[in-house]
């Protein structure tokens, strides 16, 4: 029975892990990459790690995908892209090394074994039936970790009014750069704008980079 | 269903994040309800929120003192000498920024509740920093601290350096962050804890037959925090933040962030890997002289008077690292003295930089401080007193901290490591030199000498640099109470 449902939950992983390298369509990708999520979330439900599964389903599956989907459709890249073209040269061989050397590296941890020293067990180490698994996670994010618990959700909170705080309309004339007017930079109004506009004030800045090689010197 | 059984809280060790997290929120709360809200406000709420917490810190004292140390929240979050110093500093830095923030946002014309928000949420982070004994618990408090303070960065929004700066700062303090995470990661795969109250003990208890997971975990651990407290190779993003972001943000990276940054370090390298001293300390000590003789040399060669006390603020990282790599109590305690002088000293430096920053904060030039002391003697006299604290003149805290540190690389037989920090505090003397001579020996401009008498000091302003010049001098003339209190205030590990 469990040989049976690997199998097949592992055809379901393979098949979408395939098909978001093959989708021409960004959106097609997005979708083929929630058949990959829900495949490995019922390869958790096999090991007993149902917690695990939920939150693979509702936070992978379920938000960060619709995030993807979101950002694909928004920047309006719902159509087929061109990949003849490497956007960064050299970026694809340099990328097929690196993947074939984690290949390589995941290979031999796998077929030697290599037996690294670990200390003692962590709180949820012991797997116990398939209810335990949860309760001993919520039972350590309630007791031992609370404070953390409580942490995160004011880090969330920090980073909300950090975001608004740098949306918002900008108030009266920008101040010119002191060295190098940047062209674009009367007209940001809006958050992603004035990231753009960083970027190409410190690109375009010849001062500030003779600065910094000054500096280095 | 089983009864959980909760972990104890001990609520008066927590109230200084409680006031401070509550305090940020409630204003944020009502100042997004309320169309107008009174100008004075939002400042004297941070005022009297900052306040509340140093108020706080005087039971907190006795009680430790009486008691002894002790952690809470099930051994997440320790209560004990260098938890209540360290939150008190940070306090008195959010009571100074908050001072000196309205009169630098009505010149500049900024929106005016944001900055108190964000300052007090960071100042929250700041002490959860201080007061964590769990590396997670640490984490958080690091990016509560980091992200509030990457957003003061760019809250100039109408200057585009404010914006490279932040950008800037923040790219690589979310690289700095993943060291950290990956750091802490690898420790708790070598020790099977989090808890750095476990974390020693395990590694007391054992000894590991391969530690290199272990070793990696430390030296990532050591690049997050060495990045955050601007030490040599790490940090690069200095001086074009502390160009570019609003002066009065300066003084609290400069002050906050730095004594939250060197409280964590104290706590998880002397104190939790204390027993690997010997594998940490030596880098520890090349961080120490890089950043003091780095800091040194290229703060010499800057013209702008905030990138000179970017890198001087580099090179007092140095020096808190001198005390670090001496990995044991003496060198804790003056790790802490220092702190508390450099908090001092540098709200005081960056309070005099935000009265001299003018219209559009951007008369930073060391042009602009000629003749200071001629236009505005007292202003220029106060800026003397905290640049000769800087560089470590007897009779200044400046000298009582340096003294402190050195003595304590020397005790742990770092001779080479003290002589060539002492090297860089030389070299370092002719920065401070530098902007004394344009304040005093040279003529003003010609058209600043038409009369004019200088920027207007307001009233904040001025309560800042007084307090900042007294405690200098207080702790140069009698330094006594601040070593016994740094002294007290080393941190003990209690096993939970």
């Amino acid at each position: 029975m469990d040989a049976a449902v690997f199998i097949v939950s592992a055809v379901v992983v393979l098949t979408g892990a395939a098909g978001v390298l093959v989708a021409r369509n960004p959106v097609h990708a997005a979708l083929f990459l929630v058949q990959t999520l829900f495949g490995v979330a019922v390869l958790f439900v096999l090991q007993d790690a149902t917690f695990l599964a939920a939150v693979q389903v509702i936070v992978y599956a379920g938000a960060v995908v619709i995030l993807f989907l979101f950002v694909i459709m928004l920047l309006g890249v719902d159509r087929a892209e061109d990949l003849g073209i490497e956007p960064i040269a050299g970026q694809r061989s340099v990328a097929a090394i690196v993947g074939a050397s984690m290949l390589g590296l995941l290979l031999t941890v796998l077929l030697v074994g290599v037996d690294g020293p670990t200390g003692a067990r962590g709180a949820n180490a012991a797997l116990g039936g398939a209810e335990d698994n949860t309760r001993r996670l919520g039972e350590a994010l309630f007791t031992d970790h609370v404070f953390a618990v409580e942490l995160t959700a004011l880090l969330l909170t920090v980073a909300v009014v950090g975001a608004v705080v740098l949306a918002r309309r900008v108030r009266g004339p920008l101040q010119p750069m002191p060295v190098v007017t940047v062209a674009s930079a009367t007209g940001s109004d809006d958050a992603s704008a004035t990231g753009s506009d960083e970027a190409t004030a410190t690109g375009d800045d010849p001062a500030a980079e003779a600065d910094d090689e000054g500096e280095a010197g | 269903m089983l009864a959980v059984a909760t972990p104890e809280v001990l609520w008066w060790a927590l109230l200084p994040v409680l006031f401070l997290s509550v305090g940020g929120l409630l204003l944020l709360t009502v100042a997004s309800l309320v169309r107008r809200l009174p100008d004075w406000l939002p400042q004297a709420w941070t005022v009297v929120t900052g306040l509340a917490v140093l108020v706080a810190c005087v039971p907190m004292w006795c009680e430790v003192r009486d008691e002894g140390p002790r952690t809470t929240l099930a051994g997440s979050v320790a209560v004990d000498g260098s938890t209540v110093l360290v939150t008190a500093v940070l306090a008195a830095v959010v009571v100074a920024v908050a001072l000196l923030a309205r009169p630098y946002l009505r010149r500049e014309d900024l929106p005016g509740v944001e900055v108190y928000v964000l300052l007090m949420l960071s100042a929250a982070g700041g002490v959860v920093m201080a007061s964590a004994d769990d590396l997670i618990v640490l984490f958080l408090g690091l990016e509560i601290l980091s992200i509030a303070v990457y957003v003061l960065a760019a809250l100039h929004l109408r200057r585009i350096e404010s914006q490279e700066g932040a950008m800037k700062y923040f790219v690589l303090g979310a690289f700095a962050s993943a060291f950290l995470l990956y750091g802490m990661a690898l420790v708790y795969g070598a020790t099977g804890s989090t808890r750095l109250a476990l974390v020693a003990e395990h590694l007391s208890a054992t000894v590991l037959v391969d530690d290199s997971m272990l070793l990696a975990g430390i030296a990532l651990l050591l690049v997050g925090l060495a990045f955050k407290v601007a030490a040599v190779p790490f940090h690069a993003w200095t001086p074009d933040v502390y160009q570019g972001s609003p002066t009065p943000v300066v003084a609290w990276m400069a002050a906050g962030v730095k004594a939250a940054g060197f409280a964590a370090m104290v706590r998880v390298l002397v104190t939790s890997l204390g027993t690997h001293a010997s594998d940490w300390a030596p880098p520890v000590g090349v961080l120490a002289v890089a950043s003091v003789l780095v800091g040194a040399v290229v703060a010499v060669l800057q013209t702008d008077v905030r990138r000179m006390l970017a890198y001087s603020s580099v090179a007092h990282a140095g020096f808190l690292l001198l005390g670090v790599q001496a990995a044991d109590a003496d060198g804790t305690a003056a790790v802490y003295a220092y702190l508390v002088v450099y908090a001092l000293l540098a709200t005081g430096s960056f309070a005099v930089l935000t009265v001299m920053g003018g219209d559009g904060d951007a008369a930073h030039h060391l042009d602009d401080y000629r003749g200071l002391a001629r236009r505005r003697p007292v202003l220029a006299g106060a800026f003397t007193l905290l640049l000769l604290g800087q560089a470590g003149v007897p009779f200044t805290g400046g000298f009582v901290a340096k003294l402190g540190v050195l003595a304590a690389a020397v005790a742990d037989r770092g001779y080479w490591v003290a002589g060539l920090a002492m090297l860089g505090a030389a070299a370092a003397a002719f920065v401070y030199l530098r902007i004394l001579v344009s304040m005093y020996l040279e003529d003003p401009d010609a058209e600043a000498a038409d009369g004019s008498t200088g920027p207007a000091v307001p009233l904040g302003a001025r309560v800042v640099i007084g307090v900042a010049c007294a405690g200098v001098l207080f702790v140069g003339l009698v330094p006594g109470p601040l070593l016994d209190l740094a002294r007290d205030a080393v941190p003990v590990l209690v096993g939970s």
